[in-house]
């Protein structure tokens, strides 16, 4: 009898402590070695562009903040620009600062989130609870003034839900002057790491062409070294008046656009964000925030592509009036939809390990995955 | 100590049955300290502040959760190999508990004064590889599969550097009683093996550093052994769930965290015997300067648990700071560099030794 | 930088009249439509020629254009008879950082377009979205499996509530036994 030998196949997920979320790989191993990814989706599927049908516009934006749940901030700026371009309303200045310091504040809280489960998928425990900590601080910023800490629903067609509180300026000041001495006290305890660059670098590297082949995009494509962010790429809401640099992986560790490439584009990512914040918060003109919010939302017939840079990629709205009361279509384009796809490229040749530390440099968050 | 209680009562069985208590009275009270402490270092380190609901301090949570683990259903899948599955948990408990017979707490408190008290506990902790190998395979889950065969692989591969670190020691020493290596390293903290032991001399500043080259090897690679973090891979919780114990819950999983909570303190309190004088004092004996003979045994199992404690907490410190290795890198740690550097230190300690 | 109209000029030299029609009459963007099954041939152009440079595909969207007959079945469903379901691509240049969308229509009876996974490889999941909401066959796709519904979901449901985006879409009675409406 020929002794054969044959792959095994080990499920992880949708039940595991590190898929992010309810998402399942299946993995062909050989020992420990993984000879093929094949990622099964669906197990947070809520039907929200089906949903999105059947309301009327200004009614989806709640259901947009359960897309990426870590940054809602972002995908609701997503959604109001994208309806605003189908009915071509201008908001005002101030809600325009307010938009963007927002949407700052979240990527770095986004971003704490990602860099802290990258470290804890590694066995860094420490830098992880350090990091909620840090993202604490940003949580009751929003709060305080959209009342809610995860699921804003506060940027709105045409204007905010609210307007800001009047501690914000102050707190989110005292939070940009906090918060610069963690980035530094992080780079120490996780970053510069060695053990952390041994399991890190080196570890799947996406080149930039696969990159952007793939669709990938956010941190994930600028960790490849290519400079691409829609923020001045193709700059939306007033961020083009704003003096930011984009991070891009540079291989200081391994080879460009390994693991440690992605995750350290995150962290630059947030000291440009406070930069950002820091150059917009002193000049948030008067004025009212809810002045352009339309009565009746009644696009004329059209489609519109809009996107922008959320903290994991580019968040298109692929939407479609029939100049209704109601979108007659709505598509996400969901970054960690498109980034996830390239995880079976990436894990190839890889241990077991490394796939945990891959899937965690990519950064997904299943709300928006399933959708 | 066998002989104190058989002096005391006059009773074999009682004796036998006193002495053979003691060790399992320590793990216990040593997992039950280790489990609330690493919740509490933890806790510091991080941030936070830990247990604090359940008695002053929180101190008795893991009381708490020992009487809750106790009462836990004993659910188990389908279709595991249920004799080795059962077996697999007691296997391992014992190799951990076994070894704390031979363990000297003081010149008065030890289990056994076997004259090959390094060797067994060397041998006994060997136990603890079975039993994590036949938990991965009977419970036929993947998961504690993989994590059983880096676990076998990890222990022993690690066996080695710290076998060759034993062996220089008690190439000094010229005995494999743990009572008589910490005698060697009475007096003050200059005569600890760590220094160049107690003979004094060329070769005593010749030996120190090469034994803080042993005193790291055995460190690391006792931190392998006892699957600590940065080498907790076999459990590595984001990767394989929970390892080789993925299927176990109630009191079987207790018994395999009762263990690995044994280990810790075992493996310190060897390498504190192997390096820093075992139960003798650094700075010498308040019973002796008082004249009152009976307090230097307590004082002694102060010094002991003391050490002992101390290289637990640097466990505990290490495991909330690092990262964990991968396996590959893991084995490489311990096959490319340790393992060489500690036959190198093997044979540099000899040729001093014969000076 | 190119401008939907040159973008437009550049195709229709190449691929001529017959596949191609420019509709500027949508307010917002103007949107190339291409024959379904030629829509590799133009992707491939579009990604390859020196001009263009459309090495990013961002978005793909499948959607049921509901303009058919609106009948009643025999349960009493109303069902759409005819008309086209449409697949919309949003082209994206990193290079040169133009923009273009594409849309092809296929019939709502049998659709089927012309993948272009082996072109961007972003598509892949794209189109098995859009087979799986909306019923488009991609033909040529690798791996043209359902990927947010469950696999088995045909085995259990008829053929009005296969494809949840398609307009004319009803939730199945149960599905494994476990009852879908609540």
């Amino acid at each position: 009898m020929a002794l054969k030998t044959e792959h095994m196949v080990l499920n992880m997920g949708p039940q595991h402590p590190s898929t992010h979320g309810v998402l399942r790989l299946e993995l062909e191993i050989e020992g420990e070695l993984v000879n093929k990814v094949t990622p099964h989706l669906g197990y947070l599927h809520r039907c929200f562009e089906k949903h999105a049908e059947a309301m009327q516009y200004n009614q989806v934006v709640p259901y947009t903040d359960r897309l990426d749940y870590l940054a809602a901030i972002g995908n609701n700026f997503g959604y109001a620009l994208a309806v605003e371009k189908l009915l071509g309303i201008e908001v005002p200045e101030r809600v325009e600062y307010i938009r963007v310091i927002m949407a700052e504040l979240q990527r770095i809280a986004s971003h704490l989130v990602a860099i802290g489960s990258n470290g804890a998928d590694i066995g860094a425990l420490t830098p992880f609870l350090y990091l909620f900590r840090d993202r604490e601080h940003i949580l009751s910023i929003i709060e305080e003034t959209c009342g809610a800490r995860m699921l804003y629903n506060y940027i709105w067609i045409g204007g905010l839900s609210h307007d800001i509180h009047p501690d914000f300026v102050r707190k989110t000041k005292e939070f940009c002057n906090y918060f610069k001495p963690t980035i530094v006290e992080l780079d120490n305890l996780l970053s510069y790491n060695k053990i952390f660059i041994e399991r890190t670098a080196n570890i799947g590297v996406l080149p930039v062409d696969t990159a952007i082949n793939f669709g990938s995009s956010g941190p994930t494509l600028r960790g490849s070294g290519i400079k691409f962010d829609l923020r001045s790429d193709d700059p939306y809401s007033i961020y083009d008046r704003f003096d930011f640099e984009i991070p891009v992986g540079k291989g200081l560790m391994g080879t460009v656009g390994d693991c440690w490439d992605r995750y350290y584009v995150r962290i630059r990512e947030m000291e440009q964000s406070l930069r950002i914040i820091e150059q917009a918060i002193d000049h948030i003109p008067d004025g009212d925030v809810q002045s352009a919010i339309p009565k009746r939302i009644k696009p004329p017939k059209g489609t519109v592509y809009r996107r922008v840079e959320n903290p994991r990629g580019e968040l298109g709205y692929f939407i479609i009036s029939d100049g209704t009361v109601n979108p007659f279509r709505v598509k996400v384009r969901a970054p960690s939809f498109v980034n996830l796809e390239v995880l079976g490229e990436l894990c190839k040749g890889y241990l077991v390990a490394d796939v945990i530390a891959i899937l965690g440099s990519i950064d997904i968050v299943l709300g928006e995955v399933d959708r | 100590m066998y002989q104190y209680f058989y002096d005391l009562t006059g009773n074999t069985i009682l004796a036998t049955l006193v002495v053979a208590v003691f060790p399992l009275v320590n793990v216990l009270i040593v997992a039950l300290i280790g489990v609330y402490l690493e919740r509490k270092v933890s806790a510091w380190i991080q941030d936070r502040v830990g247990p604090n609901r359940t008695g002053p301090f929180g101190l008795f949570q893991t009381v708490a959760d020992f009487v809750k683990m106790l009462q836990k259903e004993d659910a188990t899948a389908k279709d595991i190999d249920s004799k080795l599955y059962n077996i697999a948990p007691v296997l391992v408990f014992t190799g951990s508990f076994a070894a704390y017979a031979a363990i000297p707490f003081s010149s008065k408190l030890i289990g056994s004064e076997a004259e090959v008290g390094l060797f067994y506990v060397i041998a006994i902790s060997s136990l603890v590889v079975g039993g994590i190998l036949m938990a991965g395979w009977s419970s036929n889950n993947k998961y504690s599969l993989l994590g059983a065969m880096r676990s076998v692989a990890q222990i022993i591969s690690y066996e080695i550097p710290t076998a060759i670190i034993v062996l220089s020691i008690v190439m000094l020493t010229g005995t494999l009683s743990l009572d008589k290596i910490s005698n060697m390293q009475t007096a003050y903290f200059w005569n600890w093996n760590i220094l160049g032991g107690a003979e004094f001399g060329i070769t005593k500043f010749l030996l120190i550093p090469f034994m803080v080259v042993g005193f790291i090897i055995i460190f690391i690679s006792t931190l392998a052994e006892v699957n600590r973090t940065p080498f907790d891979i076999p459990e590595a919780e984001s990767e394989l769930v929970a390892g080789y114990f993925t299927e176990y819950c109630g009191m079987k999983w207790a018994m395999f965290m009762l263990s690995e909570y044994g280990n810790m303190f075992a493996v310190s309190a060897i390498v504190s015997i192997l390096f820093f004088g075992g139960y003798h004092s650094p700075i010498g004996y308040l019973g002796n300067s008082l004249g009152v003979e009976w307090l230097i045994p307590f004082e002694q199992a102060f010094w002991f648990l003391a050490k002992g404690w101390l290289f637990i907490l640097v466990q505990m410190w290490l495991r909330w700071t690092l990262p964990r290795l991968r396996v590959d890198q893991l084995m490489s740690l311990c096959w490319k560099y340790l393992i060489p550097y500690a036959f190198v230190n093997l044979i540099i300690i000899g040729v001093i030794s014969l000076l | 930088m190119k401008s939907a109209e040159e973008i437009f000029e550049i195709l229709k030299t190449e691929f001529g009249d017959s596949i191609l029609v420019l509709d500027k009459d949508t307010p917002t963007e103007p949107i190339i439509s291409v024959d379904p099954l030629q829509i590799h041939r133009v992707s491939k152009f579009l990604r390859e020629h020196p001009d263009l440079q459309f090495d990013n595909l961002m978005c793909l969207s499948g959607v049921d254009d509901a303009n058919g007959n609106k009948v009643t079945n025999a349960d009493g469903d109303e069902l759409i008879e005819g008309g086209t379901l449409s697949v919309y691509y949003n082209l994206h240049s990193v290079s040169l950082k133009h923009k273009i969308s594409l849309k092809v229509s296929t019939s709502r009876t049998d659709p089927k377009v012309e993948s272009v996974e082996n072109i961007w490889k972003s598509a892949n999941w794209h189109e098995r979205e859009a087979f799986d909401l909306l019923g488009i066959f991609f033909l040529n796709h690798p791996d043209l499996r359902r990927i947010l519904m469950p696999y088995d979901w045909d085995e259990f449901t008829t053929e009005v509530s296969r494809h949840p985006l398609r307009k004319d879409y009803k939730n199945p009675e149960f599905y494994q036994g476990m009852k879908v409406p609540y």
